[in-house]
């Protein structure tokens, strides 16, 4: 019998097909992603109490480790570039920059008419002491693994051009990471122990692991950015404190929800929680230089002993989606979409045991809640549904204290946290590339590496897609990293604050931007 | 009286021993910890050469001894150096906004602890065995075998959701003493019901034990009013072992409250010295484990000054 509503074209299963895609996206997007909002208002003061901070934190870029201060970092400086909502690349002190045809060489235009707090204009030379600060032997700069390519770099009137080791067509994105904000300079050096930038936000007193107050740069150069008065942030390390000091209007901003609880909060009527699915993963990553890793059929076997939904339902709340066994996101420009999602299949892990020559399989995965947060839970679910193809994972629970010097990277099978990366290329020569610092499944594989310098000197779209969709699959099939899931990053805000409608998946906090894109309802 | 200057004299010379002492084996226990300033700070991001350089650029590649002695060095001339997180930044100035912030609370707690823990210690033994008497000891047992957070969150969820109180310690600059109060109210209050439990078993006890005395029996033969025998005539006896046990408190209110300042974030020196450690910054460490160990040493020397005078047998000994 035909329907005699639909018009023609209209087939049931392409009715279906388009319910099952706008279910997909409401799964990607959740409600709460996107809220409609009115125009920016200024004034008001906001108050954001973040889960992370400590007394040790301070000004220096070098050493910005957390989620505080590298927020804190972007409300008071500015970058060459930012990373807009929709994961693109925005001008921020860079007006336009472009490269040579091998990627290789790149040259920036740094805006003219950009003054710092303390009122003197921003040149090429403070780009270059910026950027400098984390080169050179006696760097004890974090960045400085992701500076290190940069062989040298020119000043040209307005222009600063940078030379690197080899093409890289993703640099002007790694000008925008956290550790490298635009500071003054004298005689070629930035002073670190200076607050003074060129950001929406003037710091007015920062006292590590209390509070740190800024006000609104009135000079500052974005039109319709930094609209609130004052910021004012807080580090509330206790999850139980935060929420809190949200319930009790103490706060309006609070990150990092504590996702046992969120459902509480959720019935706040006053409250809403904004979970934004980002580039942040779980990984359980396996030594492959130690035997029973080096045979990929043992890493398949645990990769399909893994049950994924489970873990994000009970580990997340259900604020995740799974993994697929590659560090890529959704919210990343190559993400392969076309690539099967892996299930937890005993029988396929068991056939795979069998193809390594084994009948079983002891090992020890070692986890803390310094890894990530419910990382033993994660585990122990882990090696209970692992029994069933007859592989038997030994929980360990490691200290949180010197997790990352004396377990990660030290013991063979362990369960560790990504932030993630704003790119591909940034993500996979980070922790895949054989010999990069922190390949922590110590994973060599000759023609993902081969793929991944082709990949990142080309400029073609279409061709970088198929490359990055190339590796992707491999490191799922080859790769020595279980993913199971990836954390959306979870906030929540009182019915003072008001949001635009999208909000950056880059980073926890609107891309570390909240103080200078959001505001006061 | 002389006999209790050279005791407070032998003893502040011994105290000074007991901090050298402090100071090495704190030395030698963040020593003993895994990993270092240089890894800590970097975490995940830590690669050979940036741990190398930051500890060339610290000094941290220095042997052990060398590093102690040279602290030991500043140490004794007033100087403790400057943090390791916040380069060049003296220790000093770190801790003294904080050692402020941990002594007012310490006082503020007291303040309301300790008159509070002899009334209700005294009236148990004026009344014991009686319903008042075994209500504030089950109520103070159960106050103190909570652990503090719990005491904290049931506070804050009573008192702060409320409406009462603020549910975050925090103070701006200008706060004068009344909103210091007021804001710093409920921890106050949850150190409180920790701390008070103890003081009051022990007065209860020091009191009973003597009420058994001759002395006791006669005045109460006099026909003396039972207050008044316990006031008057069992409460100076019973001086010393509550001073102790006032003492040991004390000073857990100044060392020991890092989780009821991290559930109230209250900036106060327990936070900055868990902080520390985490980092291995060890000139902070250092200097606040010398004021935690100072505190001991000074709140017991006044315990023992004050048990000497309330007893007239130890003041005038030959």
């Amino acid at each position: 019998m035909k329907n005699p509503i639909l018009p023609r074209g209209i087939t049931r299963r392409g009715v279906l097909k388009g319910a099952t895609a706008l279910g997909a996206a409401g799964l990607i997007l959740p409600a709460s992603y996107r809220k409609a909002a009115a125009e920016p208002r200024r004034g008001g003061v906001m108050r954001i109490a973040m889960g992370h901070g400590n007394t040790s934190d301070n000004l220096d870029p070098a050493t910005w480790d957390n989620a505080y201060v590298q927020v804190m970092a972007s409300t008071i400086h500015n970058y060459l570039t930012e990373i807009d909502t929709d994961g693109t690349l925005a001008p921020e002190i860079a007006e336009s920059w472009e490269a040579s045809a091998d990627a290789a060489t790149w040259t920036f235009r740094i805006r003219e008419g950009v003054t710092f707090h303390s009122g003197r204009t921003v040149t090429p030379e403070d780009v270059v002491a910026s950027i400098n600060h984390h080169r050179g032997e006696d760097s004890g700069s974090a960045a400085k693994p992701i500076v290190d390519p940069i062989t040298d770099i020119q000043i040209d009137g307005q222009y600063v051009i940078f030379t690197l080791e080899a093409g890289n067509a993703d640099f002007p994105f790694i000008m925008s990471d956290y550790h490298l904000p635009i500071m003054p300079s004298t005689d070629g050096r930035i002073d670190p122990r200076s607050a003074d930038g060129c950001g929406g936000y003037v710091m007015q007193s920062f006292e590590p692991g209390v509070e740190a107050h800024m006000t609104r740069n009135p000079d500052y150069w974005k039109p319709n950015r930094a609209h609130v008065d004052e910021v004012i942030m807080l580090p509330i390390i206790d999850a139980a404190a935060r929420q809190n000091a949200l319930i009790t209007g103490e706060v309006d901003v609070i990150d990092r929800v504590d996702l046992n609880t969120v459902h509480l909060l959720e019935r706040s009527p006053n409250i809403r929680v904004i979970s934004v699915p980002g580039t942040q993963h779980y990984t359980f990553v396996m030594d492959s230089r130690v035997e029973p890793f080096t045979d990929n059929n043992v890493r398949l076997a645990l990769k399909y002993a893994v049950n994924r939904q489970q873990l994000v339902d009970t580990v997340l709340s259900g604020y995740g989606v799974v993994g697929n066994d590659h560090p890529i996101g959704r919210s990343n420009r190559y993400f392969a979409d076309e690539l099967e999602q892996r299930e937890l299949d005993p029988e396929r892990a068991r056939y795979h045991l069998q193809q390594a020559g084994l009948d079983s399989l002891d090992v020890s995965l070692s986890a803390s809640d310094a890894a990530f947060g419910g990382a033993v839970d994660a585990a122990v679910l882990f090696s209970e549904t692992a029994a069933q193809a007859g592989i038997n994972i030994n929980v360990v629970r490691e200290p949180s204290d010197g997790y990352w010097s004396n377990v990660w990277m030290v013991k063979p099978f362990t369960a560790v946290y990504w932030g993630g990366r704003p790119t591909e290329d940034w993500m996979f020569s980070t922790a895949y590339a054989t010999g990069a610092a922190w390949n922590d499944g110590f994973w060599d594989h000759e023609r993902f590496n081969q793929l991944l310098s082709e990949a990142r000197s080309e400029l073609d779209e279409d061709r970088r897609r198929e490359m990055y969709v190339d590796m992707q699959s491999i490191v799922r099939d080859e790769g020595s990293t279980v993913i199971p899931m990836f954390a959306n990053y979870v906030m929540a805000v009182s019915d003072t604050i008001a949001t635009p409608d999208d909000i950056g998946a880059n980073w926890t906090m609107d891309g570390f931007r909240a103080p200078e894109r959001w505001w006061m309802a | 009286m002389t006999l209790v200057l050279r005791m407070i004299a032998q003893r502040l010379a011994l105290g000074l021993l007991t901090l050298f002492v402090v100071s090495l084996i704190i030395f030698g226990a963040t020593e003993l910890l895994p990993g270092d300033f240089a890894e800590a700070v970097l975490g995940q991001a830590a690669t050979p050469e940036t741990v190398a350089a930051i500890r060339r650029e610290l000094g941290l590649d220095q042997p052990f001894y060398i590093r102690y002695v040279d602290w030991l060095w500043g140490a004794v001339q007033f100087d403790f150096g400057s943090s390791l997180a916040q380069r060049g930044r003296p220790v000093a100035d770190m801790i003294l906004g904080r050692l402020g912030n941990t002594l007012f609370l310490a006082l503020y707690a007291a303040a309301m602890a300790v008159p509070l823990a002899l009334m209700l210690g005294i009236l148990a033994a004026l009344w014991r065995n009686s319903l008042f008497d075994r209500v504030t000891n089950s109520s103070a047992l159960s106050a103190i075998s909570f652990p503090e957070f719990f005491v904290a969150y049931i506070l804050i969820y009573i008192l702060a959701q409320g409406g009462w109180f603020p549910s975050m310690a925090r103070m701006p600059a200008s706060a004068d003493l009344g909103e210091k109060l007021y804001r710093s109210f409920l921890p106050a209050l949850t150190l409180t019901l920790v701390v008070t439990a103890h003081m009051m078993r022990m007065t209860r006890a020091a009191i009973i034990n003597l009420l058994s005395s001759p002395y006791i029996e006669m005045a109460r033969l006099k026909g003396m009013r039972p207050s008044r025998v316990i006031v008057h005539h069992a409460l100076p006896n019973a001086i010393a072992p509550i001073v102790n046990v006032v003492a040991i408190n004390l000073a857990y209110l100044i060392t020991g409250v890092v989780v009821v300042e991290v559930v109230f974030v209250y900036p106060g020196l327990g936070q900055l010295m868990v902080d520390s450690v985490s980092r291995r910054d060890i000139p902070v460490v250092q200097a606040v484990a010398l004021i935690f160990a100072a505190a001991y040493v000074l709140l017991n020397l006044t315990a023992d000054v004050i048990s000497t005078l309330s007893n007239p047998r130890l003041m005038y000994r030959k």
